[in-house]
């Protein structure tokens, strides 16, 4: 008797070692897929790297001729007017070429992000299984402090972009999954019925209906995703990612309130031209 | 035999086979319900449709109407029985074939009509062709042809959210009459709209059929209606099929209480009223409108006289064409001093009393609601038709 209530007592005071098992779990994955890993880190960095030639390519002036014109015409002239300042004021103070690097990481991070997102999304409204699943590994994804898989992503994927890359995707994923999930699981039932009654297969109720149905939905998913992505910026510099976030990390260290400052507006004047371009009509 | 559905059973939440078993031991619906949790959609339901015929199921809410209808194209998958079309058993089809017979032999009109909102007129009832795999132009040419047939001419740019619930459903029928099958099944279509529409739409489908080659399940729940468009009508109550017959055997000869119950309270019910028996009006004139604009008002609809609306529509009075012409030969301009009063009729009013109303009058008949409004117009021919109709 005493034996049984002395190991309970043993049982409820010996720690779980929890983080000794996430540790193992993530060197056996370094350990035995390094291969793989190695492949899809290149993978993102040439996307990344391909993007960022593709922006630098034209002169500054240039590019944010096409960004006015591309909110002329998503939104019109007001906006276009906005995206030509808000861009000409960044080149103005010289972040013109973090905010490249960027564009170029926040591109990459959102298509990935995208890539998987939406399909997950389109599973998961028709799997009972996926979205138990799923549940929750996005809430986790969506409430654990992002420093806490800085460190899994810097021994997966080494100090850089790619890094960055993979802690945004972790980060701005959940919104797409969930909204495209939650467009899908939306769309009026009889509107799927009067497809199967005319005979429709499972891609075209997919294409016809539901998606066409989930569209204001996974737009918003889109929009969240790439304001999340933004949100990162900083947090993606601390594991070497470049672009808007270094300056504001090293003007962090060097109590630079003037760099800071520039920077931070850099990272304001994007999040906002992209918001209102990719954002629902007001 | 066009359509054969035979000893067809749907059962809900159940394990199906132990419930049929207590259905065909006697035991109700509320008591499987009671003893098992599961809901009893059809039971032991079987009737035959011909070729070209209009056969219209009906009962009340929850009779399992909407169920039986849809386990013809298996939409509901039947627990047990068969269903057989056009020589072929559709419970032996495997998805594919099932998804090829249903484009080849379905179109389907719904009673929240179903449409997509993202898509115009047009694109919704080109819908079922598109998912036929047919080509472009060739779709959107039928798609036209059917979209002509309702009436909907012009529209076909519109969104459906631009249009009123009896366009609406009018978008739902050529997209099933598009799609160019042998069946149509139709899901309490006209439930959702307003009398006067329900009648222009039922009028409507009467006139497509003269011309169409299709056979019609139609669904419903009010015995006038299928009393109108059935060839013979099917009487379902909890599941089961009641009584199936032309109008003479429903009227004259139930076959168990509940048909005679449901016949007669409708036959009660169906003292007519002016709301049942008023038109539209074809055109109506306002205060402010000229003389002239009211001859050519009349003129262009071959009205003998015209109801005039003041503020916010609400019925002044009637004027007439002889009227009208007097004036203008006196080169007078102002129509408010033709403007003549006529008897009016309430919505509730029973056809026995609009009678004694219009039988000395020329002009029809204003039906007003509480505010004053013109709901619709009553002719003399009506009311008499209406009540010879009745006394028989």
């Amino acid at each position: 008797m005493v034996i049984i209530i002395n190991s309970i007592i043993e049982l409820f005071t010996t720690k779980i070692p929890l983080g000794n098992w996430v540790e193992n779990l993530v060197n056996f994955l370094i350990n035995n897929f390094s291969g793989p890993l190695n492949t899809f880190s290149s993978l993102i960095e040439s996307i990344v790297g391909g993007v960022e030639v593709v922006l630098a390519f034209p002169h500054p002036l240039v590019l944010i001729a096409i960004f006015a014109a591309a909110a002329w015409k998503l939104k019109g002239k007001r906006l276009a007017v906005f995206v030509a300042l808000g861009l000409g004021l960044v080149l103005n103070i010289e972040m013109w070429d973090p905010l490249v690097i960027t564009l170029a990481s926040i591109i990459t991070s959102v298509l990935v992000a995208l890539v998987i997102g939406i399909p997950v999304g389109i599973i998961k409204a028709h799997n009972k299984w996926v979205d138990l699943i799923t549940r929750p590994i996005l809430d986790f994804m969506q409430t654990i402090p992002p420093f806490v898989y800085l460190i899994p992503a810097l021994m997966f994927f080494g100090l850089g972009n790619v890094s960055g890359v993979i802690a945004t995707v972790v980060f701005a994923i959940a919104p797409p999954i969930r909204l495209t999930y939650l467009g899908i699981k939306q769309v009026d039932e009889e509107l799927e019925e009067a497809g199967h009654a005319f005979g429709a297969n499972w891609w075209q109720i997919l294409f016809k209906i539901e998606l066409p149905g989930a569209m204001p939905s996974i737009m918003m998913g889109i929009n969240q995703c790439i304001m999340l992505s933004l949100s990162m910026v900083v947090i993606a510099a601390m594991i070497g990612a470049g672009g808007l976030g270094k300056p504001v990390l090293r003007s962090l260290n060097v109590v630079d309130i003037g760099l800071g400052f520039e920077a931070g507006l850099g990272v304001v004047i994007i999040a906002m031209v992209l918001d209102r371009m990719f954002g629902r009509d007001s | 035999m066009k359509i054969k559905a035979e000893n067809l059973y749907k059962i809900f939440d159940g394990k199906g086979q132990k419930e049929i078993e207590m259905l065909k031991s006697g035991k109700s619906k509320d008591d499987i319900l009671e003893k098992t949790g599961a809901t009893v959609g059809i039971n032991n339901a079987s009737f035959e449709v011909e070729e070209g015929e209009i056969f219209v199921i009906m009962g009340l809410s929850g009779s399992g109407k909407s169920t039986l209808l849809r386990t013809l194209n298996r939409l509901v998958e039947p627990t047990a029985g068969s269903v057989e079309i056009d020589n072929t058993n559709i419970m032996d089809l495997n998805k594919d074939q099932l998804r090829e017979f249903r484009k080849e032999k379905f179109g389907m009109v719904f009673q929240n009509f179903a449409l997509f909102p993202y898509r115009t007129v047009l694109e919704n009832a080109e819908f079922g062709l598109e998912i036929q795999g047919m080509d472009k132009d060739k779709r959107r040419e039928k798609a036209m042809t059917a979209l002509k047939q309702v009436g909907l001419e012009g529209y076909e740019d519109q969104k459906p959210d631009q249009l009123s619930g009896g366009m609406q459903q009018r978008v739902g029928l050529a997209r099933a009459l598009a799609v160019d099958t042998d069946i149509l099944l139709m899901d309490e279509p006209f439930s959702a709209l307003d009398p006067l529409i329900k009648k222009d739409m039922q009028d409507k489908l009467l006139d497509l059929y003269e011309h169409i080659d299709k056979t019609i399940i139609f669904i419903t729940h009010d015995l006038d209606e299928a009393l109108k468009l059935g060839d013979r009508i099917a009487i379902m109550k909890d599941g089961e099929i009641v009584q199936v017959g032309n109008h003479e055997e429903i009227l004259t000869n139930a076959e168990n209480d509940y048909v005679a119950e449901f016949v007669q309270d409708v036959n009660r019910s169906r003292v007519l009223t002016a709301e049942d028996i008023m038109d539209k009006p074809e055109a109506v004139l306002y205060q402010q409108d000229g003389l002239r604009t009211a001859l050519h008002k009349m003129r262009h609809n071959e009205l003998g006289s015209i109801f005039v609306l003041g503020k916010n529509r609400r019925y002044r009075g009637i004027v007439t064409i002889e009227d009208v012409v007097e004036s203008l030969n006196k080169d007078k301009e102002n129509l408010t001093e033709i403007i003549k009063e006529v008897p009016i009729a309430q919505p509730e009013e029973s056809v026995n009393d609009l009678f004694s109303k219009i039988a000395d009058i020329n002009t029809p008949l204003p039906v007003l609601d509480e505010n004053k409004k013109l709901k619709g117009i009553i002719v003399k021919t009506h009311v008499v038709a209406n009540l010879a109709a009745e006394n028989v």
